[in-house]
């Protein structure tokens, strides 16, 4: 196989600086566009629609360091919903976690590299997810044990629009508010798509930001695309410690993003771009290269 | 066999501040001293178990050891993809308590008799399970549960239980089986709270001139597997015993062990055969009615041996 890592750095000067948002953002879609094309594996859509949020919480915004994952302090984040975990994959890659070259085994037989998310063997992966309405649990136990110990680190966790149809989640929720939890802070990638129809047209969750509220958190809606907006927001939300409330950033997305004909397409949740789809997918993404 | 546990666990979390119990808003009473001595130790997480389960394996991964107290199905079949995705692939050192294993919230119905709940968590991969058959092994597995590593299942009866074992069930190391009484003729193996039927069945024996070996397997998962190889060495016929179905559960355990050996030994698996409970009754009303009280183990027993005996 070709240098992995040499094909999706191509066209930048040197090493890229994953330090940028915008950068490291425009990585996790290219090598979602990569890992997708290779291994044939499905959920691009999502991928390109957490891309901002993902790249926003590693530069800057989570305490992690990757040469010491296990760092006892570090902030922890939950990708709840694990069906993209590819983005995460490629942000750890890309942060220095692990080889990126590493990321051309996604999928493939023996390697660690599944298509949700698993903690087994890979540096800087909090938690498996794949089953949705797991995370916001595990990520409400975790900001509890940190009290408990004293530990002033934070819990992450990005949801998925679809996967708040999942009682589990409303069960947390509650649960966080009921105790307390404000160094958590939950990420709701609202792109408006699910597996077969949109959110609206599926289980509705409008009034969204008023529900959450009711649930007593605090919560604002935000541009899921745009990182300025995004990192204001997470620091409103880190902000929140203290207020006796854990913290939802609704963050509007568009599923598919950065890929006009992937965008608000329900088929991109499944298929695969290969052949003229995947050079015309390659050629949008790089005349949007920051 | 739940004040035991309760006494057990505060024993422990005496000497081990990492020890911290959710409850999914159940125990009233029983865990009041609980909440009387560690107010910051005990969680209610409401009538919420999968999101209970799913904080448990969070809190685990800072540190703690986690027990989750429930009732009947609540703490298993409810949560069972927390227990298995969250709890049990990781290793996190979470411990399942059901209180009411088998027929012991009779009257109220099929919803709170937990009849497939042994089956289940056996089939889960790092799982260790107990079913302690009275309040000493009750107290012992507690304690076990505490020194095992990863997600452990206590399947506990209810309380005031009667006493099968004289004393504390000191120096027990998991899985080995308990020999509660000693006979030559045929072996009866008892999983859980069913143990007092089980060990009255082998004096009703006695007097019909049987002799009949008890032993308690306060440990289902893993099996010890040298014990049960013994025991089919030396029985012809081993009778199983499960306040259970006998679909996946202890006895098909048994038989698991036993059927790779090849040896000729009989297992025969009192339980429940495939149904869910459609009368009302207490729990010994049950245990009669899907013949699993002492005097139908006996006869099971009894027949069992006729046959072989009419066999050779």
């Amino acid at each position: 196989m070709e240098n992995y890592e040499a094909l999706v750095h191509q066209g930048f000067d040197g090493k890229p600086d994953t330090g940028d948002p915008a950068v490291l953002a425009w990585l996790i879609r290219r090598n979602g566009l990569e890992m997708s094309r290779i291994s044939r594996g499905s959920h691009i859509g999502s991928v390109f629609s957490v891309a901002e949020i993902i790249a926003v919480l590693y530069t800057g915004i989570l305490h992690v360091d990757p040469k010491n994952p296990q760092m006892p302090d570090r902030d922890r984040l939950i990708l709840s919903k694990g069906h993209a975990g590819s983005a995460v994959y490629a942000a750890l890659a890309e942060t220095g976690f692990f080889p990126v070259e590493e990321l051309k085994h996604h999928y493939e037989n023996g390697s660690i590299l599944s298509g949700h998310v698993s903690h087994k063997g890979i540096p800087g992966a909090e938690v498996s997810t794949g089953s949705l309405g797991h995370g916001l649990s595990i990520g409400a136990g975790m900001a509890m044990g940190a009290r408990m110990n004293g530990e002033d680190w934070r819990t992450w966790v990005v949801l998925g629009d679809g996967e708040c149809d999942e009682g589990s989640v409303w069960e947390a929720a509650l649960q966080a508010a009921q105790f307390r939890l404000d160094r958590l802070v939950a990420v709701v990638d609202y792109n408006h798509m699910q597996s077969l129809f949109t959110v609206e047209k599926t289980l509705q969750l409008e009034p969204f930001e008023a529900k959450w509220k009711d649930f007593g958190w605090n919560a604002e809606s935000v541009d899921g695309h745009d990182v300025r907006a995004l990192r204001a927001a997470f620091e409103r939300a880190m902000g929140n410690a203290g207020s006796g409330k854990p913290s939802v950033v609704l963050a509007h997305t568009v599923k598919g993003k950065g890929v006009s004909f992937m965008e608000n397409n329900i088929l991109w949740h499944y298929r695969t771009p290969q052949g003229e789809e995947y050079e015309a997918a390659l050629k949008e993404l790089e005349a949007q290269r920051p | 066999m739940r004040d035991a546990f309760v006494r057990a666990l505060m024993e422990e979390m005496a000497v081990n501040d990492r020890i911290i119990l959710m409850t999914g808003d159940l125990g009233f009473g029983v865990l009041q001293p609980i909440w009387d001595h560690y107010p910051d130790r005990i969680i209610n997480a409401g009538i919420a178990e999968q999101g209970m389960v799913g904080m448990a394996a969070g809190l685990a991964s800072t540190g703690k050891i986690v027990f989750v107290y429930s009732i009947g199905n609540f703490p298993t079949l409810r949560p069972l993809e927390q227990i298995r995705n969250d709890c049990a692939y990781p290793g996190a050192n979470v411990k399942i308590v059901c209180v009411g294993g088998g027929f012991v919230y009779g009257s109220l119905g099929m919803s709170h008799h937990a009849t497939e709940d042994m089956a289940i968590m056996r089939a889960l991969p790092g799982v260790t399970c107990f079913a302690p058959g009275d309040p000493a092994e009750a107290e012992a597995t507690t304690h076990a549960a505490v020194r095992t590593g990863g997600t452990c299942y206590l399947r506990l009866g209810r309380g005031n239980e009667p006493k099968v074992h004289e004393g504390p069930v000191d120096d027990w190391h998991l899985p080995a089986p308990l020999t509660i009484r000693e006979g030559t003729q045929v072996a009866l193996l008892s999983s859980g709270g069913i143990l007092t039927q089980t060990a009255e069945a082998a004096r009703m024996l006695e007097k019909r001139g049987i002799s009949a070996e008890v032993v308690s397997f306060p440990c289902f998962k893993p099996m010890d597997q040298f014990a049960v190889k013994e025991l089919s060495e030396r029985f012809p016929i081993l009778l199983t015993v499960e306040e259970h179905n006998v679909t996946g559960g202890f006895g098909s355990a048994v038989c698991e062990i036993v059927a790779e050996l090849g040896n000729g030994c009989r297992v025969y698996r009192v339980g429940l055969h495939d149904l869910y409970t459609a009368v009302v009754g207490n729990q010994q009303y049950l245990r009669e009615v899907y013949g699993m009280d002492a005097e139908s183990i006996a006869d099971r027993a009894e027949a069992l041996l006729h046959e072989k005996r009419t066999d050779a």
